[in-house]
């Protein structure tokens, strides 16, 4: 029996970090899976390095910290966030961006700040940002959609090379993603019409995920039916998926209307990209999130309408890395502002006035 | 020519900057930080010397130079070094200063002789007495700074720890491995 | 009930299918009395469910035959307030109900011995506390007859005057018996003189494992209306609400039927959803009335007062029968007791007694609760007595507790919306961690109200409510330091008058002696 003095209370919900981390791993499972299977042997080899690197690096960085490694490795966070920043990556990159986006993210996104709990940006989307902004051109190179067996697939000893060699194939397997197609078209003063048409791109090849992106920007409808099921077994709530896609769909909306023909409508940007996984998987990160209902909604429309900007005037064609990025730098600001009333207080903490009639 | 006016103005300009100078730092003068005044204030004021300061001035000018650290005062305790820390606008280490037991001193009624040499030694009057009688603490004066130990000749004063009773209980700080506590 | 409730949705709780469908069967009329809602404070907020536990212990009939153990240890102190003055001497022979203790002040609360024998003594003895550390105790050993004092014969309780029922309510020892012993006389006095509005009757019982009140009220709702019918006259007080939890529908229904029968229409018996912690009073008050009580305020404020189940018990036991408080109903139960049940012991009882008598087994105990597991206090042993403000002693086992240690805070934000309060526990642990106390206030911790909510749902294990606590001790031993630190301050000042005063007095008598010593002088070379 313990001699500690122990405070209530003595009961315990079943929640455990570990059973969170590998809830939303469960989730990701179907998304990442398709786009594996899209992408073929060199996507594989890709995921594989950068989630094991993730863990051996935060191995590393427990063991320096003198923190106790196996507890904590196996707590499920290194593994997640491993595998969001696999998701974010060109398929068929070369192996040491993964090396490289893992440390960036893990060690210098995580663990310089302090560990589980203590990054005040989301590791995953500093790692895509940072690598996006280091080494552009291979990290702007995407692949066509190549599933097994296909013509276009590479074979086993192919892919090795993609990845651990950086041969990519000849011209005819890479192309623009719908975002980059639209966005250049645009530039050359071609219409929206007319790009999707001579793009081949369209609503439903986005929906299921037929389409050019990193991994994490193939199935819209995986993605998002992964992310109903975390509201189901209540991992994140409706807040912020909802915000941050009902802005995107409103202003596209309110533009489309105006001029369809440069502005493209809310089911063009609900499915491509990394919206879907934004919305459910990346923008919902506890640590970075606010932590009242009402600041995750201002939280999750300032997402949305920071991916809107950035998709349509801005230059880069996908937004949602820099809006979750930006949106984290305010969180402490809308934690600070946006509180929920304590019983007994009005809004600004003094305590409510005595009803009329009593003394 | 010109080498002339440029020295001579430049000359007046550094005489004129100069006299403005001197004339501040008569007329603003800041006799003395008024900083330390106001750490005075908060010191307990008692003169105890538990700090190795003469006094609690002295402390305060040790505080207000960088020279103590705020954690420095025994019967100010935690709350003292918290608030002595917001006012210098320093880091607290409050790991050194351990929870102190408090302590009260008590006399020894056999051994008491009468001498009154406490009583005159107490910064609070926590000593009651009159020469030839026999003295007493009174607990909720006494400030534990030990003075009246180290006068007593026949060593019938004595510090104790002040007994913990459901009424002083607290809830210790929880001991968390991993937290970073 | 709404069916689309928007501030339960805004605060992210799920809203409840259980209960929605429950619909039918809950008493409109006493969920929506007369008076208006004033606030906008949502119906619920927050709260955790956990699992109930009460199976083992909620169907089976109160245990009345608990054996007359060897000795009692009556603590002088089990109620908010000073401690009572024992007013007999080792060696006296007691009659069971006589006055063993006086009340001390305003707020305090006599102690009657709960069987006849003699006192055997008053010394320091281990208290019911966390830290079981001695407190003063009156032990009395029984000589096994039970003898009553001589006690009134009829009563009429509608013929006293308010004063006199709070008087006698006093006298009799009753406090508050869920949980918080607060003398219920006090309370009946504020609320009298405040003109309330509505007498509010806690049902609620919304701790894991613990019945004592459902089995109350299921066996003795009569006499329980019967105490609230008192009580209302002693307030000067038309209408009463009991709230009783929808997990206890046998004891809703008796007592509807007693209240039915008794009551005249002055009390409502009202369904309210069960969920943890719905036996929280602010959290009753605004479920049962829409008011919301202000931060430096209580319950009065607003019209309203509210007892537990059991002090209504209790106080129609010392108002009708005149019978001081001596006993209550616990609730014995956990996976290390083999036969949990509820059961009526004497005050005093030692807690060891009461395990055994319910099949304890001490291998499987790993951790003893007075109270319910989520905010009572852990015992270091069950070596000490039966206080008035225990309502269950739990025996549990290591699976029941599962305790591991912490890990690091994920700001998961569960615990914000699980607090009921509308604090932010992360964030004050934070700077609690930090050694910032001071700053972990403008969160909120004053208000904290210790349910454990958020501890519950912490998926991080961290012990939220002990820091909170230990906080919340610690601010009130810096307060108490920095009181003295004044108080030093000002009897060295006084000190340092005194020697100057002193010194000016030498000071002048000299001068006084040395004129004196002049003037035979003058006068002699006058003459």
């Amino acid at each position: 029996m313990s001699t500690r003095v122990l405070s209530a209370p003595f009961a315990r919900s079943d929640i455990q970090i570990r059973s969170i981390m590998l809830t939303v791993v469960l989730a990701l499972t179907p998304g990442t899976a398709w786009g594996i299977f899209i992408f073929g042997w060199p996507a594989l080899f890709l995921f594989l390095v950068t989630v094991l690197s993730a863990l051996l690096l935060e191995a590393g960085c427990l063991l320096l910290a003198e923190k106790p490694v196996a507890a904590t490795l196996t707590d499920g966070s290194a593994l997640l966030t491993g595998w969001l920043i696999a998701l974010t990556l060109p398929p068929w990159a070369p192996w040491w961006i993964g090396v490289v986006g893992s440390f960036l993210g893990i060690v210098v996104g995580k663990q310089v700040f302090g560990g589980l709990g203590q990054n005040l940006f989301n590791p995953a989307m500093l790692a895509r940002v940072a690598l996006l902004v280091s080494f552009p051109l291979e990290m702007t190179v995407w692949p066509n959609p190549a599933p097994p067996f296909s013509a276009a697939a590479p074979g086993f000893l192919e892919s090795w090379a993609i990845t651990f060699a950086s041969q990519l194939p000849a011209d005819g397997s890479t192309g623009a993603t719908m975002l980059g197609w639209v966005k250049t078209e645009f530039s050359q003063g071609r219409h929206l019409g007319e790009s999707l048409a001579s793009g081949d791109y369209g609503f439903f090849k986005s929906l299921i995920g037929w389409t050019g992106g990193s991994l994490g920007e193939t199935s819209a409808l995986l993605f998002a039916l992964g992310g109903g099921w975390l509201l189901k077994k209540q991992i994140i709530t409706w807040h912020i998926p909802l915000s941050m896609l009902g802005t995107v769909a409103l202003l596209a909306g309110v533009f489309a209307l105006a001029d369809g023909g440069r502005y493209p409508g809310p089911m063009f940007h609900l499915v491509s990209g990394s919206l879907m996984l934004g919305a459910f998987f990346i923008a919902t990160d506890y640590v970075t999130s606010p932590n009242s209902k009402p600041g995750q909604v201002i939280f999750g429309a300032g997402c949305g309408l920071i991916v809107y900007v950035i998709r349509t005037w801005g230059s880069y064609p996908e937004g949602v890395a820099f809006a979750v990025l930006l949106m984290n730098s305010l969180t402490p600001v809308i934690d600070h502002y946006v509180r929920p009333r304590i019983y007994g207080r009005d809004r600004k903490g003094r305590p409510l006035e005595l009803p009329e009639g009593r003394e | 020519m010109y080498i002339l006016l440029a020295a001579v103005t430049l000359a007046a300009l550094g005489l004129a900057l100069g006299f403005l100078l001197g004339a501040a730092s008569r007329y603003f003068k800041v006799e003395e930080n008024p900083l330390v005044d106001e750490i005075e204030q908060m010191m307990p004021g008692s003169q105890c010397g538990q700090c190795a300061f003469p006094g609690c001035r002295p402390a305060a000018e040790a505080l207000v130079a960088g020279e103590a650290p705020p954690t420095l005062c025994p019967p100010g305790g935690k709350a003292l070094a918290e608030r002595l820390a917001n006012k210098l606008s320093i880091e607290l280490d409050l790991s050194g200063m351990g929870d102190r037991v408090p302590l009260v001193a008590r006399v020894d009624e056999s051994l008491c002789i009468g001498c009154a040499r406490c009583i005159k030694l107490c910064p609070t009057d926590a000593l009651v007495g009159a020469p030839k009688m026999i003295h007493v603490v009174v607990a909720d004066a006494c400030i534990a700074c030990a003075k009246c130990v180290e006068v007593c000749p026949t060593e019938c004063l004595k510090m104790h720890p002040v007994k913990v009773n459901l009424r002083l209980w607290r809830w210790p700080k929880p001991e968390t491995a991993l937290a970073g506590a | 009930m709404a069916i689309f409730d928007m501030h339960t949705l805004w605060s992210g709780k799920q809203f409840d299918l259980h209960s929605l469908l429950n619909g039918n069967r809950f008493d409109l009329d006493a969920l929506w009395p007369a008076h208006q809602t004033k606030s906008n404070q949502p119906r619920i907020r927050g709260g955790v469910h956990p699992e109930q536990r009460k199976e083992a212990t909620a169907d089976r009939p109160i245990d009345l035959g608990l054996p007359l153990p060897p000795m009692l240890y009556l603590a002088l102190q089990q109620h908010v307030g000073k401690p009572a003055e024992p007013i007999v001497n080792v060696g006296d022979r007691v009659l069971k109900g006589q006055l063993l203790a006086v009340s001390q002040g305003l707020v305090s609360a006599p102690i009657h011995a709960p069987t006849s024998g003699v006192v055997a003594d008053v010394m320091d003895y281990p208290s019911a506390h966390p830290s079981a550390l001695p407190t003063p105790t009156l032990l009395l050993e029984p000589d096994g007859e039970d003898r009553w004092i001589a006690l009134p014969d009829k009563i009429d309780p509608f013929s006293l005057s308010p004063e006199e029922i709070s008087l006698r309510v006093g006298a009799a020892g009753v406090v508050g018996l869920g949980g918080a012993a607060f003398p219920s006389a006090v309370k009946l006095n504020l609320g009298r003189r405040t003109n309330i509005q509505t007498l509010l009757i806690n049902g609620g019982e919304c701790e894991p494992y613990l019945t004592c009140d459902d089995r109350l009220m299921r066996e003795r709702a009569r006499v329980i209306v019967d105490g609230i019918l008192i009580m209302l006259h002693g307030l000067g007080c038309q209408k009463a609400i009991v709230g009783i939890e929808d997990n206890k529908l046998e004891a809703y229904t008796t007592m509807r039927m007693a209240a039915a029968e008794l009551s005249d229409g002055k009390i409502d018996i009202a369904l309210v959803p069960s969920f943890y912690p719905m036996g929280w009073d602010k959290q009753l008050i605004g479920y049962l009335t829409g008011k919301e009580v202000p931060a430096d305020g209580r319950a009065t404020d607003v019209g309203v007062l509210m007892h537990n189940v059991g002090t209504a018990y209790a106080v129609q036991q010392a108002i009708r029968h005149g019978r001081p408080l001596i006993s209550r109903i616990v609730t014995v139960s956990g996976g290390a007791v083999g036969s949990p049940r509820n059961v009526e012991a004497l005050i005093g009882t030692p807690l060891s007694s009461l395990l055994a008598h319910c099949g304890y087994r001490p291998k499987d105990a790993f951790r003893h609760v007075m109270g319910g597991p989520m905010m009572g206090d852990a015992l270091p042993h069950p070596n000490v007595p039966l206080v008035k403000g225990a309502c269950g002693i739990l025996a549990l086992t290591r699976e029941e507790v599962s305790a591991t240690d912490a890990k690091p805070c994920i700001r998961c934000s569960r615990c914000v919306t699980a607090c009921p309060v509308g604090l932010q526990p992360l964030e004050m642990v934070s700077r609690i961690r930090a050694g910032q106390l001071e700053a972990s206030l403008k969160f909120g911790m004053k208000d904290c109200i210790s349910c454990g909510s958020c501890s519950y749902v912490c998926p991080s294990e961290i012990p939220l409510v002990h820091y909170f606590k230990y906080a919340n001790g610690e601010l009130l031993t810096r307060d108490q330091a920095n009181h003295k630190a004044e108080q030093t301050k000002k009897l060295a000042e006084e000190k340092l008058a005194r020697l100057a005063r002193q010194k000016q007095e030498a000071a002048a008598a000299a001068a006084q002696r040395k004129a004196a010593a002049k003037k035979p002088k003058i006068t002699e070379e006058a003459a």
